[in-house]
């Protein structure tokens, strides 16, 4: 018996990721923005680092439980969620706990290689039979949608933004070798920094 | 259930996140918990989030703390376990998490299953250099969440009240 992943067949997808954040945030206006571990975190660096990004460098399979908090700590500003595959099956309990919470304001956006890029490109589970907007949809996410192409992603561009939360967003991905593009990686400075941004000169005061 | 042993410190618990002005409550239940769940879920001003697994609430609470809300994660010691590479998160990042852990695997337990973690949890608590309460006396359970409190949130540090299982007895299901 062997398993059901076809490691590679990503490579033939249509969409390339770094043009598909740069698409995703190119509309983001107020909204503040997390990134999983890895590749989207270089993703939403390469588009450009800014305080109101955080980019996580670990805690995988938290990238989503971290935008949950955020948006109900920030009900009137949208916050857009990006990360793997690897990531988000890593936590996929989380999807049950968002959806049960309902925040209107928070989107997860799957940006879906089915493979975990930064350690040799192994398929994961996405790369068989596993259907990440399937379980979101099943979990009770208010808006669900995937994109495979150039037409999709101009689909579903308007719900990333603006559909009823919580939304998820599965996008299939190129699996290509990229330049890592780094923001920096000590979390204080990034959290502190977010925080001023987010919060003002209170945040980090006595 | 008897409410001469219980006493009343899960309302003396729930005091003191409220002084602390805690907004986000985040939990895996336990028999211990359960009312201040109740009391969380009732109030307005907090947001209870039930959690599928506890590293889950660890997250959450990260983003609570970027979003400039405070937090606490209720939790039972098995449930520690499931925390800790998540507990990173907060370490490395300088982010309060206070946790409150009620103890199994102590103390008469009745379910030898949960004897490996609950004798390890405190351990390990501290192994990701989180600072660790112990509290098994009723009167004391409300002073113990100030003084964890207080060093999480003044001090940017993981705190955990460990609440013993002398608070709470020794589950028995009803044997």
């Amino acid at each position: 018996m062997s398993d059901v992943l076809q490691a590679g067949r990503s490579r033939a997808y249509p969409l390339p990721r770094r043009e598909v954040a740069k698409a995703l945030l190119a509309g983001r206006g107020e909204a503040l923005v997390v990134a999983g571990l890895g590749a989207t975190n270089w993703d939403i660096s390469a588009v450009g680092d800014r305080a109101d990004n955080f980019p996580l460098w670990g805690a995988m399979g938290g990238a989503a439980m971290l935008g949950l908090g955020l948006a109900l700590a920030q009900p009137g500003r949208r916050v857009l969620v990006l990360t793997g595959d690897g990531d988000l099956l890593m936590g996929l309990g989380s999807l049950a706990t968002i959806a049960t919470q309902r925040p209107d304001n928070l989107a997860l956006v799957a940006i879906d290689n089915e493979s975990y890029a930064e350690t040799g490109m192994q398929a994961t589970a996405t790369a068989g039979v596993v259907d990440l907007p399937g379980i979101a949809r099943a979990a009770g996410f208010a808006t669900v949608d995937s994109a495979v192409d150039e037409a999709g992603l101009a689909r579903v561009l308007p719900l990333v933004h603006g559909g009823a939360g919580p939304v998820f967003i599965a996008i299939k991905v190129r699996l290509e070798s990229l330049p890592l593009v780094m923001p920096p990686k000590d979390g204080a400075y990034l959290k502190d920094r977010f925080r001023l941004a987010l919060l003002g000169p209170g945040a980090v005061a006595a | 259930m008897s409410t001469v042993t219980i006493a009343d410190w899960p309302q003396d618990v729930f005091r003191s996140l409220k002084s602390h002005d805690v907004r986000q409550i985040a939990y895996v239940p336990d028999a211990g918990h359960a009312r201040l769940i109740e009391l969380a879920r009732a109030d307005n001003a907090m947001r209870a989030v039930v959690l599928s697994s506890e590293q889950e609430g660890v997250a959450q609470l990260a983003g609570a703390w970027l979003g400039g809300q405070r937090g606490a994660l209720l939790m039972q010691s098995s449930g520690v376990g499931n925390c800790i590479n998540m507990l990173s998160l907060p370490a490395h990042c300088r982010m309060p998490l206070l946790m409150l852990v009620t103890m199994r695997g102590h103390h008469g337990e009745f379910n030898p299953w949960q004897v490996p973690m609950g004798q390890a949890t405190r351990s390990v608590l501290q192994a990701m250099g989180a600072l660790t309460f112990e509290v098994d006396e009723p009167a004391k359970v409300g002073e113990t969440v100030n003084a964890a409190a207080r060093m999480a949130f003044e001090g940017q540090a993981l705190a955990a009240v460990l609440l013993s299982q002398r608070l709470i007895g020794a589950k028995t299901f009803g044997r």
